[in-house]
């Protein structure tokens, strides 16, 4: 059973503005490929576009879920969450004003989803305890660390089979990090998901990547076929160290 | 408590409500009643869409103005009875929302406000030019002289249905709050993006929740016209719907189903004392002392505090 993710030609912007610029890149079953670039680039426009959140003006979107393949172009985000695509948004978006616990049931909001709603939960608190210890907590005086804990679990929520992940590492402090990678890392073991994850912090992304793409104003501009090949690459270092 | 339970506990207390209040010999009792109920009615149907889902409405009068002109029309068409009316207007009211919703909640955020508050100037100019339910000079809609149930004024009927839409509107309300979707609801106001990625149909739900919000603001104004036999354009749109449906769920609290009743009840009867022993022209500045004093003192209303203080106590 496959589950993978192809985008090609893509172009979205907002208005006159144009963010992304004939995008391609394929995520193949079970891995996990890292979109690299500083902040700007368009990583966030293309996780909206593929979620159906912002429309392209060019090019397509398909996945490939369980073998059946759908073309993404004109479904609403809900039903692209309902065919087990799911997006954790970038800046630790949570629903501050209602518990834990009711946060990732909002996560089970489909009705697809809610059939498996006792295990999920199960599940998602055998990942995070903290979250079972904090259920009735609300959600917005959780730590950073916690909140973005609990935005994972939510996505798991949804049953996904591709998890879009956009920068994990924001605004969490160093140790924090190297923590919710690993926990991304455990995630895609466990449930055997496939994963496209944006991030800026290279070192950390590249850890758990099977390989990666570096977008530079909303292009592909390199395309690094293994681990190794990103950590040689030059324009990585020029971007990132500066050399 | 299940919804079928708060209905029929709401639609009991009403009625033993509308039974007891009938004793009351001072006819001027009825006339207050029948405006603190006609706030409730718009605060807890306001609050569907301002509180549960955080759209702001600045158009509640244009809802409210709905439901009484469709009485006007229905009265002057075919003298249609006051339960026509309530049905009609309601219905009317709820189309205009659902139109409204349709063509402005996929922008999100302010442009809803904006739109909500130009669809009530439209409104008002189309109505004022409109002969056929009055225009300018207003219309008269005459009560009829049989007055059911053996009650001694038509007032004290209205009152009455009043008193028994209110019940409707909140145990509207509270069901939709303890619903899935209202849990889908508060997902849009707190997070749009994030509810979207977890699945939450938003638009769907958005549009859902205007259609109900201002479906109920329509009833409210159904049996306006009837209050005072006489209704005109300056009266149905007045700016005290807009700002007290929008300053009463705030005092009151926008989270729950209580926070708009305990927030029109309260400032709905400060303003009737306020009328009557001071002057009606002090009406709008008191809630506007009494808003600037809640949301800095107490951002989240009366239940705020009431949930903040259950939850040290329940540590």
């Amino acid at each position: 059973m496959g589950n993978s993710l192809r985008v090609e030609g893509l172009c979205a912007g907002y208005g006159a503005v144009q963010v992304l610029d004939r995008i391609s890149l394929v995520v193949k079953d079970g891995e996990t490929v890292t979109l690299l670039g500083t902040n700007g680039n368009g990583k966030s426009t293309l996780m909206k576009c593929i979620m159906g959140i912002v429309p392209p003006s060019a090019g397509r979107i398909s996945a490939t879920v369980d073998g059946v393949e759908h073309d993404l172009a004109g479904r609403a985000p809900e039903q692209i969450v309902d065919l087990g695509i799911a997006l954790v948004p970038e800046g630790r978006r949570l629903f501050p004003r209602l518990t834990v616990e009711e946060n990732l049931l909002l996560g089970a909001y489909r009705r697809s989803a809610r059939a498996a709603i006792a295990r999920n939960l199960e599940f998602c608190f055998e990942t995070f305890p903290v979250l079972a210890e904090r259920r009735r907590q609300l959600a917005g005086s959780m730590s950073g660390g916690e909140q973005q804990m609990l935005t994972l679990a939510r996505a798991l929520m949804t049953a996904p089979k591709i998890l879009l992940i956009d920068e994990p590492s924001v605004g969490l402090a160093p140790i924090l990090v190297i923590h919710t990678i690993d926990k991304i890392r455990e995630l895609k073991e466990g449930y055997g998901l496939t994963v496209l994850m944006a991030e800026q912090n290279f070192n950390q992304a590249i850890r758990i990547a099977d390989r990666g793409y570096v977008i530079v104003h909303g292009r592909i501009e390199y395309e690094g076929a293994s681990r190794e090949d990103l950590a040689n690459n030059e324009l990585i270092h020029k971007l990132y160290m500066g050399l | 408590m299940s919804n079928k339970v708060f209905a029929f506990v709401a639609l009991a207390v009403a009625l033993a409500l509308a039974a007891v209040t009938q004793l009351i010999p001072n006819e001027y009792f009825f006339t207050a009643a029948y405006t603190v109920l006609l706030f409730v009615i718009l605060a807890t149907a306001w609050n569907i869409l301002g509180g549960y889902t955080g759209y702001v409405n600045f158009g509640s009068a244009a809802f409210f103005a709905i439901g009484a002109y469709t009485t006007v029309f229905f009265y002057n068409a075919f003298k249609a009875p006051l339960a026509v009316g309530i049905v009609a207007g309601t219905l009317v009211a709820g189309l205009a929302g659902l139109g409204l919703g349709y063509l402005t909640l996929r922008l999100r955020g302010v442009f809803f406000a904006i739109a909500s508050l130009a669809l009530a100037v439209v409104l008002y100019v189309f109505v004022v030019n409109w002969d056929y339910v009055g225009g300018a000079r207003g219309a008269y809609v005459l009560q009829p002289r049989e007055i059911p149930f053996g009650m001694p004024r038509y007032i004290h009927l209205i009152y009455s249905v009043q008193l028994l839409m209110a019940a409707f509107a909140l145990v509207v309300a509270r069901a939709i709050e303890k619903s899935t979707m209202g849990r889908g609801l508060a997902a849009i106001r707190d997070d749009e993006l994030a509810a979207e990625c977890s699945g939450v149909p938003t638009l769907r739900l958005k549009i859902f929740s205007t259609m109900v919000s201002c479906a109920l603001m329509g009833m409210a104004g159904t049996t306006f016209p009837y209050y005072l036999s006489y209704i005109e354009p300056s009266s149905a749109f007045s700016l005290s719907y807009a700002v007290n449906s929008i300053a009463m769920p705030l005092i009151g609290g926008m989270m729950s189903w209580m926070g708009p009743l305990i927030g029109a009840v309260l400032l709905g009867t400060v303003q009737q004392v306020v009328q009557v022993t001071v002057s009606s022209a002090w009406n709008l500045l008191i809630v506007g002392v009494l808003l600037v004093l809640f949301v800095t003192l107490a951002p989240n209303g009366i239940m705020g505090w009431v949930d903040a203080w259950r939850r040290r106590k329940g540590r």
